[in-house]
């Protein structure tokens, strides 16, 4: 890893197929995809309902496995690691944030944003230190202690962002997590995504709504399994 | 201890079904608190009785009655320092329901070989002056409502008097108590003259039904017993010496095996919980695939959520057997003295707790296992695509 130079892609997919078995049936969903995503992108994916683009998330974010081809992602072999190994590499490195918040509804805000500090050897002190300037980020230091059913659904899904920043991963991958919300609080919500892309993380997120998409540095379209279109970067950044 | 939030959370995730289960785990708790509590009554006589004293009845069987005579050489054997002697009278006070003991004995060698049974002085007079006079225990005047100076008639099931009639009549002189709880277990009976006994009945005279035994040396009980047996042994009325303890743990035995009971009543009672407690903990996990499946993305690992499971299966598996064995402790001292004397006893033991908690254990393994192995195995992609 150390001979790696830097600017190496943070995600390099080569030839990745993924087909599941459903009883007699393959249902064939990625077809010996190839793509890198650099550092600090901001990446949408995009395509119809069904071309595969939470399967592709998956596999980058080490929740699934390729049927074939390789998976690189922050410099590891994802396709080498045990699911005890991928865990823990899931916990050093990725953030998650999908569509739904899936916050755990008896925890505080504060308690959900702590839950990846607990796996690491942070003391309490430092984990706190840690959620509160993750829920600064998302302006939400003032409803620390508030459940997830006394936020509304905007506020959720900025605490399930501090949740995935708090560990400081290097990717964020996010499904749909504008799909629940209304245009202003979806505005609000990818204006943090944008933030976090200019501090340096790299962001995955896959939307089906162009103006979300507008947010990105990247924009990627699946269809029928395979990368059909693949635009540089598009000036917003500029 | 940091996971403990995420424990807390999970087990209050549904308040109702907690509480109904946590109350289920409470009331088993507290039942068992109570049988053992009371399975400590029954035995705590036997254990704490008198560890100098023997008892010697007929060889082959407690209701075998003994020749008088054998008071006498009793005590003329080596190693003996007194000797007394009781009978069953087996008597009815109004109805069946009011069981209790009435021994016809040598109540003067009887209250000394008996230090436990307290007796005021004047009433101790008064009993030895009167032939038809009977004491008891203060559990039993308080149960009937019997004063210093009443008449109580006992009707015979065993002895009825020269006559052929069942009705005997006692003056009640004394009421007596006694030191600890144990002991007023222990002693709740009534006491009267063999002497007027043996001269009234119609039939058995000369025979008594066990003798007790103070021995001189504590060490040498078994020594003196083999002597007062081996003395009785060619007779025709062999006889068994064996001490007080022995002696109250076989006759708890004829009872009926009370702690076979209770372990049976707390089986049935436990498969009940294993049931409601193991659905509770499913259902639990059940509803929260999604929320164990973040937990999984995020990078806990398989082991790390099978052990949360079963934490939580501990937790409250744990904590409502404490709260129930807990309320049995508070329980028992405010309702025993409102029960019967043979209750009197009842005391919850070091033991019980340590028993309930591993019960208690055995039963967060077993509620927690299946639904514990579920949340390890739960695959993230699917819980994930599935909500
Ligand atoms: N666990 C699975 N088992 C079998 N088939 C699956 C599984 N997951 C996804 N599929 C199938 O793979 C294809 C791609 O699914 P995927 O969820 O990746 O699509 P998507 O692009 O995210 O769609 P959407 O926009 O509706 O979320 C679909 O046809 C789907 O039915
Ligand atoms: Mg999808």
């Amino acid at each position: 890893m150390s001979d790696r130079p830097v600017d190496d892609p943070i995600i390099r997919l080569e030839n990745v197929s993924k087909h599941y078995v459903r009883g007699h049936q393959r249902v064939e969903v990625l077809h010996s995809l190839s793509v890198d995503v650099e550092r600090g992108d901001f990446l949408a994916l995009m395509g119809p309902s069904g071309s595969g683009k939470t399967t592709l998330l998956n596999l980058i974010g080490g929740l699934d496995r390729p049927s074939a081809g390789s998976v690189t992602v922050c410099g590891q072999r994802l396709e080498t690691l045990s699911s005890g190994g991928l865990a823990a590499w899931r916990a050093r490195h990725v953030g998650f944030i999908f569509q739904f918040y899936h916050l755990l509804p008896v925890l505080t805000a504060a308690k959900n944003v702590e839950l990846p500090l607990l796996l690491t050897r942070l003391n309490a002190a430092q984990r706190a230190r840690h959620v509160e300037a993750a829920l600064a980020i998302v302006g939400l230091s003032d409803r620390a202690r508030h459940k997830p059913g006394e936020l509304s659904g905007g506020q959720q899904q900025r605490v399930a962002i501090a949740r995935a920043l708090v560990a400081d991963p290097e990717l964020i991958v996010c499904d749909e997590p504008t799909g629940d919300l209304d245009r202003d609080t979806a505005d609000q919500v990818l204006g943090f995504l944008r933030e976090l892309a200019d501090l340096g993380k790299t962001i995955v997120m896959v939307t089906h709504d162009p103006k979300a998409a507008d947010y990105a540095t990247h924009r990627l379209h699946l269809d029928k399994g395979q990368l059909v279109e693949a635009v540089g970067r598009d000036g917003h950044r500029a | 201890m940091k996971y403990f939030p995420l424990l807390w959370g999970a087990l209050w995730r549904r308040k109702p079904r907690t509480i109904y289960t946590g109350l289920s785990i409470v009331v088993a708790f507290l039942l068992f608190g109570l049988l053992q509590a009371f399975n400590t009554a029954i035995n705590s006589g036997s254990e704490k009785s008198g560890a100098d004293r023997l008892v010697t009845t007929g060889k082959y069987s407690l209701t075998q009655v003994l020749p008088y005579s054998y008071y006498q050489q009793i005590q003329n054997v080596e190693g003996v320092d007194r000797v007394t002697h009781a009978s069953w009278f087996g008597g009815v006070y109004q109805t069946e329901r009011n069981f209790f003991a009435q021994f016809p004995a040598d109540v003067a060698t009887y209250l000394e070989l008996y230090p436990e049974i307290l007796l005021p002085v004047d009433q101790k007079q008064a009993m030895l002056q009167t032939k038809t006079g009977a004491i008891v225990a203060k559990t039993l005047a308080d149960r009937f409502g019997w004063k210093v100076g009443d008449r109580i008639p006992i009707q015979a099931t065993i002895w009825p008097k020269a006559d052929g009639a069942n009705a005997w009549e006692f003056d009640l002189v004394g009421i007596f108590d006694a030191r600890t709880a144990a002991e007023r277990a222990q002693q709740e009976m009534m006491l009267f003259h063999h002497d007027y006994f043996d001269e009234a009945r119609k039939f058995g005279k000369g025979t008594v039904g066990w003798f007790i035994t103070l021995v001189e040396d504590p060490s040498q009980m078994n020594e003196v017993a083999a002597r007062i047996d081996a003395m009785f042994a060619n007779s025709p009325s062999p006889v068994k010496t064996q001490t007080e303890k022995a002696f109250n743990q076989a006759f708890i035995k004829q009872l009926g095996d009370i702690g076979f009971i209770i372990s049976s009543i707390m089986g049935a009672v436990l498969f009940t919980l294993l049931m409601l407690t193991g659905n509770t903990m499913m259902q639990s996990v059940r509803d929260r695939v999604p929320e164990l499946a973040v937990l999984k993305t995020i990078g806990f690992r398989d082991g790390q959520v099978l052990t949360l499971v079963l934490a939580e299966s501990a937790l409250m598996c744990l904590v409502s057997a404490a709260l129930g064995v807990g309320l049995a402790a508070i329980l028992i001292p405010v309702m025993t003295p409102h029960l019967p004397g043979g209750f009197a006893g009842m005391e919850l033991r070091p033991q019980t707790w340590l028993h309930a908690m591993a019960i208690a254990s055995l039963l967060a393994l077993l509620v927690g296992a299946l639904p514990a192995l579920r949340a390890m195995r739960l695959d993230i992609v699917n819980a994930l695509a599935a909500h």
